[in-house]
């Protein structure tokens, strides 16, 4: 048994040397090049909304608790200690108490302590003095009361009911600890944060600059002595920057299934990754105008679609079939494909047409009497890509559809406003969880909430799934949830994109999360092998 | 002259005016304002936030206020602050003028280096081999989209070389800015070269048919006097038309060949304040570039009466 012990040991030393001998150690130096595929609005992670944001500016800060930055699949169990050493939950689960690592320091070296945190939430509740310009995620937050502090290394945020994925918004690259001591105003410009990297110039159309923090507190780190955003807007000039060595990374999950093609083709070493960054596509109705005020034509609507032929014709097959939630296996909440097949809409095209035409017949339309509709949609590729393909696929049940492409900037205002008939439109998960994706876009009220789909009785199983702690029970509330969803054609998802990231092979310890494109740009242990 | 100059200038001042107040009010006519863009990033609208953004960025007053709140900033010299970026407009303005005036210098003297003397030469040698294959590559250089040619440039770089020759950095030392500036100035300048090489060519061809033309050849003068002396001068006017419109056409033009290139120039950062409606930037930016036209179009005015003494501007 010893013997066997003793050459099991021996064996998993010799396999441990080999892997270490390959990644090789870290290497201190160098500076990473990435393309910015735009100038971002800013680098004030809490004001922005879209993930050309975090990719710069996410090293710029700490959280309280971030997703394990080298585990692609963001959940629960990966959620790490950053900022908070360890953290506890009360046991009605109303408090949630952090206590903070000590020493640590700001970039302009004020102390770090409990204050900043609460003043970070305070903003985010619009509770602050200063005010953010927007707060896009402060709904969000809605269900803590109050944060208190005890002591410089202690905060507790008091909650309204138990929210155990409270902690997941904590750990999203979206949700950064900010300064007291620094306005929302000079964030946006000169942004001062606790992380790996400092901030050193954002020139627009040009470059962002990050360089290492000396006094990073967590010893040793970043290998990195900064970073280097170039904004290369033309995809083709980026592409080609790759390929010629001119920066080491292409702009994460940028990269479509050719194009990743065309780069191993130029630059066989090129390391790339393809997968879903989760974000869907999906179908708004405006339920509130005749005749969509018909659940039967809106259900009649969900029947026509074939969402694989979506994903064959705009992605080249990278793309996957769910529901609200992302599919498994890189999505943690999605329904399975077995429930999904029960869904009107998601099983046989030819016979749901069929019955989709029964319905539309007896509305009193057909060949010769068609619905004329105008889909409407951001004038913006991804956008209108599928918006034709959706056109084409309603003419199979008597809809004669015809395209409204929507100047970008007046996209949601026109949505707002109730201004359409039928839409398409993208929605990005920050992180993979339901409570984000239900409150946020299916909730009475909620500004996200597209097509003003308003159901009392499942928003009290939004809630009812909220407070449960047990994952796998959650889990199949969740199921329920998203299939009554797809069934009352509450915003049909078309599908959930793949899209893919490419570095050079010199780069090592680059993580690319499979079920966000938020949460994973820290880069504190990135390091360049050159 | 001097009156002539000094009308020319006041017509200036007027034409500045005019531009300044179609600029402000197309850009007011442009559905959305930053307010809208920037809650329309953030996939929602927060109607109290918004307004609450239009009124910090004095939005919501009258537009003639708004006007004449930028004019008279303008005249003393304050361009405001940008919205995006939250600094003075003239520091986000200021850099990306010298890099625009580089590359489209280097493309001005890249279309008058070689379209003036090959139009010359087209002309001169009318319906020889030489003459077709120089219009049938001045008829290319008219019919290839920059952004095509520029694109081209890149792969054979990136195919040949393992280079790419894009601005990721500002360049350091006058060899390397050369370096940088010159291949793009190449590719949008060999579509300034064909017009310039074409225009040379129609208008040589017009005054080699002047009498005056054959007595310089009838009093025996060399070929190459009556060609570049006699013939060329004279032709040179409605050249110079052109090249004063492409330059200041380059000056705000160069989207595609910037783009490509990466280049952080005035025409790109234009049309990213467009689509931000980033409104002192664009304001600002366009009239700079309306008064680089006007001064370019005044200035070759002036150029007429050198080139031909017969010109005057008494009246």
């Amino acid at each position: 048994m010893n013997t066997k012990l003793g050459a099991l040991t021996l064996v998993t030393f010799a396999f441990a040397t080999l892997m270490f001998a390959q990644a090789g150690e870290p290497k201190h130096g160098g500076i990473l090049r990435i393309y910015h595929r735009e100038t971002p609005p800013s680098l004030s992670i809490h004001e922005e909304a879209t993930f050309s944001v975090n990719i710069p500016a996410m090293g710029l800060y700490n959280n309280l608790v971030v997703y394990d930055q080298h585990k692609p699949q963001n959940s629960m169990g990966t959620i790490v200690p950053e900022l908070a050493d360890s953290w506890s939950v009360s046991s009605d689960n109303l408090a949630l108490t952090f206590r903070l690592h000590q020493g640590v320091r700001w970039h302009d070296g004020q102390p770090f302590t409990s204050k900043d945190v609460k003043c970070t939430f305070d903003l985010l509740q619009g509770k602050a003095k200063d005010k953010f310009r927007k707060n896009p995620r402060k709904d969000l937050f809605n269900n803590i009361v109050e944060v208190t502090t005890n002591g410089d290394f202690e905060v507790t945020l008091h909650l309204k009911r138990p929210q155990p994925s409270l902690i997941a918004m904590l750990a999203s690259g979206y949700t950064p600890v900010y300064p007291c001591h620094v306005s929302p105003a000079q964030m946006r410009t000169n942004p001062i944060g606790t992380g790996p990297f400092k901030f050193v110039e954002f020139k627009q159309n040009e470059s962002i600059k990050l360089a290492k923090n000396e006094n990073y507190w967590k010893k040793g780190l970043p290998y990195l002595d900064g970073i280097e955003f170039t904004i290369i807007s033309n995809r083709a000039t980026a592409v080609l920057a790759f390929v010629a060595g001119k920066v080491d990374m292409t702009f994460p999950t940028e990269m479509t299934k050719a194009l990743i093609a065309d780069i191993k083709k130029q630059d066989a070493t090129a390391i790339c990754e393809i997968g879903p960054i989760n974000v869907s596509t999906n179908l708004i109705v405006n339920r509130e105008n005749p005749p969509f005020n018909n659940v039967e034509v809106r259900k009649a609507m969900a029947l026509a679609l074939d969402r694989k032929a979506f994903i064959d014709i705009i992605y080249q097959g990278a793309g996957d079939v769910g529901g609200t939630l992302l599919p498994p296996p890189e999505g943690v909440w999605g329904m399975p494909p077995e429930l999904l097949k029960t869904i009107p809409g998601y099983g046989d095209v030819q016979k749901d047409r069929e019955q989709a035409r029964a319905i539309m017949t007896k509305l009193g339309y057909g060949s010769n009497n068609p619905l004329k509709i105008k889909v409407s949609t951001r004038n913006l590729a991804t956008y209108r890509d599928p918006a034709v393909v959706l056109i084409d696929q309603l003419k199979t049940i008597y809809i004669d559809a015809e395209l409204d492409p929507v100047e970008s900037s007046q996209w949601f205002a026109k949505v707002a406003r109730n201004d359409y008939s039928v839409g398409l439109n993208l929605t990005g998960n920050g992180i993979d969880d339901p409570d984000q994706a239900f409150y946020e876009n299916y909730a009475c009220g909620s500004e996200r909430n597209y097509t003003h789909y308003c159901n009392k009785e499942l928003e009290a199983l939004f809630d009812k799934q909220s407070v449960e702690t047990d994952v796998e029970k959650r889990k199949k509330m969740v199921w329920d949830i998203d299939k009554k969803l797809q069934e009352d054609v509450a915003r049909p998802i078309l599908l959930h994109a793949r899209s893919g990231t490419c570095w050079k092979p010199y780069v090592k310890n680059m993580t690319i999360m499979s079920n966000s494109a938020y949460n994973g740009y820290r880069y504190e242990d990135v390091w360049l092998d050159k | 002259m001097g009156t002539y100059i000094i009308r020319r200038f006041f017509l200036m001042l007027l034409t500045l005016f005019g531009i300044s107040l179609l600029i402000f009010t197309m850009l007011r006519l442009v559905p959305g304002n930053i307010a809208d863009i920037v809650f329309n990033a953030a996939g929602m609208i927060d109607v109290a936030e918004k307004a609450k953004l239009e009124k910090e960025l004095g939005l919501d007053r009258p537009i003639p206020v708004q006007y004449v709140e930028w004019v008279s900033g303008l005249a003393r010299g304050d361009l405001g602050y940008s919205y995006v970026s939250e600094k003075p407009a003239i520091d986000e303005i200021l850099p990306r003028i010298p890099i625009t005036a580089k590359l489209a210098g280097l493309a001005l003297l890249f279309a008058v280096t070689f379209g003036v003397p090959l139009g010359v030469i087209s002309a001169v040698k009318q319906n020889t081999t030489l003459d077709y294959v120089l219009r049938v590559i001045s008829l290319s250089g008219l019919s290839l989209p920059s952004f095509w040619l520029g694109l081209l440039i890149l792969m054979a770089f990136v195919a040949y070389f393992g280079a790419i020759p894009i601005y990721t950095n500002p360049p350091k030392g006058f060899w390397n800015t050369l370096w940088l500036f010159s291949i793009p100035a190449m590719a949008v300048g060999f579509r300034s070269s064909a017009l310039v090489m074409r225009l040379t060519r129609s208008s040589m061809l017009e005054v080699l048919r002047q009498d005056y033309i054959r007595t310089a050849r009838a009093k025996g003068a060399p070929a190459r006097t009556v060609n570049y002396r006699h013939a060329l001068r004279n032709a040179l006017l409605p050249v110079v038309t052109v090249i004063g419109i492409e330059a200041a056409f380059l000056m705000g033009g160069l989207i595609v060949t910037e783009t490509v290139f990466n280049i952080p120039g005035v025409a790109r950062f234009l049309v990213e304040a467009i689509r931000w409606r980033d409104y002192p930037i664009v304001q600002n930016l366009v009239m700079f570039v309306a008064v680089v036209a006007v001064s370019i179009n005044f200035l070759i005015d002036l150029l007429y009466a050198v080139l031909d003494p017969r010109i005057r501007y008494a009246s």
